[in-house]
């Protein structure tokens, strides 16, 4: 869609093209509701089903059948009538439904009868020491990159971390040709136990047969080291070097050129948070999620939240939650009665109901450990502020810090560009932890409009009244 | 089991820090009571300036106060740095309020003029800058700044930091700080004393400083202290870090220590409702890239929304309760500016049992008493 | 570094990284074109001068900024690459004007 096609109201505005985004925008928009779908990306897909309409690797082995999932949601969304407006960052979202972004260094506002939030999630924080320097990136930037552009990284490539999309790249660099050096798995022993209750069912899911065909084949072709309790990466100017330990053995280094980390996704708080949405610590998950109810209904009315970003359920799961929040959408603005909506979330229902089985133990298995979800006291706790887990720890005892947002005044964590998206869970825990409570009590950033920056020039193209203007010219 | 202190500060502000910090260097027994993390915490969202151009009108003495304080202030920064490491990045090169146009001009010369006219008011340096004076300073004022005031004793400093550095010099000097520990009561105790009581825990102590900010309304009254302060909404915006353009800061634009822009701000009468508001926000926007064009440019990443401590006529509290003497009230909402003034002065009356009269004599609540209609 | 694999048979594209001329391809972001001519570091911070480049390739961490034609701080895994773009590393920060 082009900039002047924008209209200034959209019965349903959804923001984000992934799985929940663009089923939720099918859904909607086949029930008559007029549906407006913002994304900051180039093309459809969001980050599961990334560049799935151009990606160069045309041979489907490589990103395996459950990436070409998403071409069929994609051709369903690019039918549905639903305007799609790519390239387009949204930084604000209020109670009233208005929704502030912008495309191409152009702000707009646009007034939505309900939003659905689909901004799904993004990797946990891995603060370890050294995890800054050029050559670390996060396995999702791996796959990335190798989704969207086919690239891969070059030389001894060490993957570190733990959770099923660890296991996932490694196999697409395997059937790539492009095998990892190494694999340092995280996974705690403990999580076993505590995992095993839920095995039966997992074993039910297609997931599990998949999963272990894929284990199976990273590790005919990759060294592996389980059970690593520490990590760090060290070099001057570049990643050089991992040294891991195992619980009490004698640490090892290795010399790396790249290291991929990994230790599961979370919820994408900013857009919801923001827009005045309660979240709630989602305990087996160890982070915040945005509250909500089983259509996807936030504490805000008229704004729902589907997929992961509602809390981590893989990307089928996504599409069903998108597919219901539309159905609710839709339902909101009466395009459809309740009966009409319930009957047609039924079978989505049902095969969300499926979709999600497995998902306990997942849950419980790859649950990082405590030390990895802290700090370590060289690590940057905050990568934009340069805070340490060290300064977190002490700020925390000497001045008693009760919560995240006094850390801020203190020590600038969660002030920088990225908004605490990668240092709000670890100044959380780190606080919890420094004040034996748990998370849930000790809360997360406030956080507010913009959620993505835009420049000041924008900002001064934004309508005001006679009174705001008032309220700040008074000379 | 009550805590015994010999004073405890209700609230943990920068205004109950300062105080806090000045009682524990004096030696006494102090404890600071505070709200959780989230709360309303004008100390989180203010404008980091230590300001004397323009306050006073309708009471000179405060203009005289908020001078001790810009002057005492470099030697406060100093022993914050002395006690904690924290540097408050206090910079005091002289301030600009810009004026856009020949009518702006005009008024602010005539407000100087009245400022500076009033009876007993202590006067100090400023002067008028007309456009290419004040291009010296900022080559890169925009084509609709026709001049400015400006006053050799304004300046700035990292708000932040001077609240964690005294925050740090109150627990470095013994002081014990309490979170999560809102005031339920307090009340004088019959042989002298308070006891103050939050849920859980209860305390005594021979005197108690008021210095909660707005909650003051809630809790003057138990202690015969009348408080008619309300909350004002101020918003504000900051930029990406920029490296180093402006030298000196303009009332509602100025560079941090850190490079970040600060672009403000907002006077609104809205309770105790801490929203943003895009147009508000676009307001300060569009000026500050009228005043500077260069900043549009760059992006913002935070924005916020605070609540200034509103006193009836905008001016100080420092009052003593009459009927529960011991019990000392103070409000604010230039808690950055008088922070050093509250730390070296106030908290040595405070000690004392006596507010000067001399210093403070026009801040009591007693001027509130005169009858509407003479 | 990153290479890329034989299968890819996008058109190259011509841009300017620091006033030299390289090449990415058509359908790379710009973060992309820098991994692949071995660029790991795009940047230095504002608040030390570490050396980073970009860790999420989904915009949420801000490491991979970069000026772009003339403007800073643009994160570069969300621009595509253009032909003739010109792209120049950062070093602390952002210069007034650019």
């Amino acid at each position: 869609m082009n900039l002047p096609e924008l209209r200034d109201t959209y019965d349903v505005v959804v923001v984000g093209a992934g799985p929940a985004g663009m089923s939720a925008a099918t859904a909607a928009a086949a029930q008559g509701a007029s549906v407006l779908l913002v994304d900051e990306g180039v093309g459809p897909g969001g980050q599961i089903y990334r560049a799935v309409t151009t990606t160069p690797l045309t041979d489907r082995a490589v990103l395996g059948v459950d990436y070409w999932k998403g071409e069929e949601v994609a051709q369903a969304f690019a039918a549905s009538g639903a305007a799609y407006l790519s390239g387009a960052t949204v930084w604000h979202l209020d109670g009233e439904r208005h929704l502030g972004f912008s495309v191409g260094g152009e702000a707009r506002l646009v007034q939505a009868g309900q939003v659905v939030l689909a901004t799904g999630a993004l990797e946990r924080p891995f603060p370890i020491a050294g995890w800054t320097l050029p050559g670390v990136l996060s396995v999702g930037a791996a796959q990335t990159l190798l989704k969207a552009q086919g690239m891969t990284a070059t030389g001894r490539v060490v993957i570190a971390g733990c959770g099923p999309l660890l296991w996932l790249l490694a196999s697409q660099y395997v059937a790539a040709g492009k095998p990892p050096a190494l694999i340092l798995d995280t996974t705690p022993a403990a999580n076993w136990r505590r995992a095993l209750s839920h095995l039966p069912s997992f074993l039910l899911t297609p997931y599990a047969r998949k999963g272990m065909k894929l284990m199976a084949r990273v590790r005919r072709a990759v060294r592996i080291v389980s059970g690593v309790t520490e990590l760090a990466i060290e070099g001057e100017t570049h990643a050089e070097r991992i040294t891991y330990r195992r619980g009490n053995a004698a640490p090892m280094t290795v010399p790396v050129d790249h290291v991929l980390l990994h230790q599961g996704v979370t919820p994408n708080l900013n857009l919801p948070a923001a827009a005045g949405c309660e979240l709630e610590w989602n305990e087996p998950q160890a982070c915040f999620q945005p509250r909500t109810d089983a259509w996807g209904q936030t504490t805000q009315p008229g704004i729902w939240l589907a997929g992961d970003g509602a809390g981590i359920a893989g990307a089928e799961a996504a599409a069903s939650r998108g597919t219901l929040a539309g159905l609710a959408a839709a339902c909101a603005l009466g395009r459809i009665d309740a009966a009409a909506r319930d009957r047609l979330a039924t079978p989505v229902q049902a095969q969300l109901a499926l979709q999600s089985r497995g998902r306990a133990f997942l849950d419980r298995l790859y649950r990082p450990a405590d030390a990895f979800r802290r700090a370590a006291d060289t690590a940057l706790a905050c990568r934009c502020e340069e805070v340490t887990g060290r300064q977190l720890r002490e700020v925390a005892d000497s001045l008693k810090v009760p919560g995240p947002n006094q850390m801020k005044t203190f020590l600038r964590c969660g002030m920088g560009p990225c908004q605490g998206r990668l240092c709000g869970l670890t100044v959380t825990e780190t606080i919890a932890a420094a004040r034996g409570v748990g998370p849930e009590e000790v809360g997360y950033y406030r956080l507010r409009t913009p959620v993505k920056p835009l420049t000041v020039a924008e900002l001064a193209t934004l309508h005001s009244t006679e009174d705001e203007r008032r309220a700040v010219e008074r000379g | 089991m009550a805590r015994e202190y010999d004073v405890v500060v209700l609230g943990g502000g920068l205004m109950g820090a300062a105080i806090g910090y000045g009682l524990a260097r004096l030696g006494r027994r102090t404890a600071i009571l505070d709200e959780g993390d989230i709360a309303f915490r004008a100390s989180r969202g203010n404008f980091s300036l230590v300001w004397v151009q323009s306050k006073g009108l309708g009471m000179p003495a405060y203009s005289s106060w908020t001078r001790r304080s810009a002057e005492r202030w470099s030697g406060f920064a100093a022993e914050l740095k002395d006690e904690t490491g924290v540097d408050c990045a206090l910079q005091q090169p002289g301030g600009f309020t810009l004026l856009l146009s020949d009518a702006e001009m005009e008024r602010r010369i005539a407000f100087l003029a009245k400022l500076h006219a009033q009876p007993g008011f202590e006067p100090y340096p400023y002067e008028i800058w007309d456009r290419s004076r004040v291009r010296q300073v900022f080559p890169g004022i925009g084509p609709e700044v026709v001049g400015a005031s400006f006053c050799p004793l304004d300046g700035h400093l990292n708000a932040l930091r001077a609240f964690r550095a005294s925050h740090a010099a109150f627990a470095a000097r013994g002081g014990d700080y309490f979170p999560h520990h809102t005031i339920e009561k307090v009340e004088p105790l019959a042989g002298g004393g308070f006891r103050i009581d939050t849920p859980g825990s209860g305390f005594t102590a021979a005197k108690v400083v008021l210095a909660a900010g707005t909650g003051n309304a809630r809790l003057g009254p138990m202690l015969g202290l009348h408080a008619p302060v309300r909350p004002q909404r101020g918003q504000a915006l900051v930029t990406e870090k920029a490296s180093p353009f402006l030298t000196h800061p303009v009332v509602n634009l100025r560079q941090t220590d850190e490079g970040g822009i600060m672009i403000g701000d907002s006077q609104e009468e809205a309770g105790f409702d801490t929203s943003l508001g895009l147009g508000v926000l676009a307001v300060m926007a569009r000026r500050a890239a009228r005043m500077f064009p260069e900043v549009g440019r760059l992006n913002v990443v935070r924005t916020w929304s605070a609540l200034r401590v509103m006193t009836k006529d905008g001016f100080p509290i420092y009052q003593q309760s009459e009927t529960a003497p011991g019990a000392f009230l103070c409000n604010c909402h230039s808690g950055v500016t008088l922070a050093a003034a509250h730390a070296a002065l106030l908290a040595p009356m405070i000690d004392a049992g006596r507010l000067d009269d001399t210093l403070l004599g026009a801040f009591s609540t007693r001027r509130f008493d005169v009858p509407a209609s003479a | 570094m990153f290479q890329r694999l034989p299968e890819d048979a996008r058109a190259p594209l011509s841009f300017l990284l620091d006033g030299e001329p390289v090449q990415g391809r058509a359908g790379d972001s710009v973060a992309a074109a820098l991994l692949a001519l071995g660029r790991d570091a795009c940047r230095e911070t504002a608040v030390s001068g570490a050396p980073r480049g970009g860790y999420c390739m989904m915009g949420v961490c801000f490491d991979c900024l970069v000026t772009i034609d003339g403007v800073g701080n643009r994160q570069a895994c969300l621009v595509p690459l253009r032909d003739g773009m010109e792209v120049e590393t950062q070093h602390g920060r952002r210069e007034p004007g650019r």
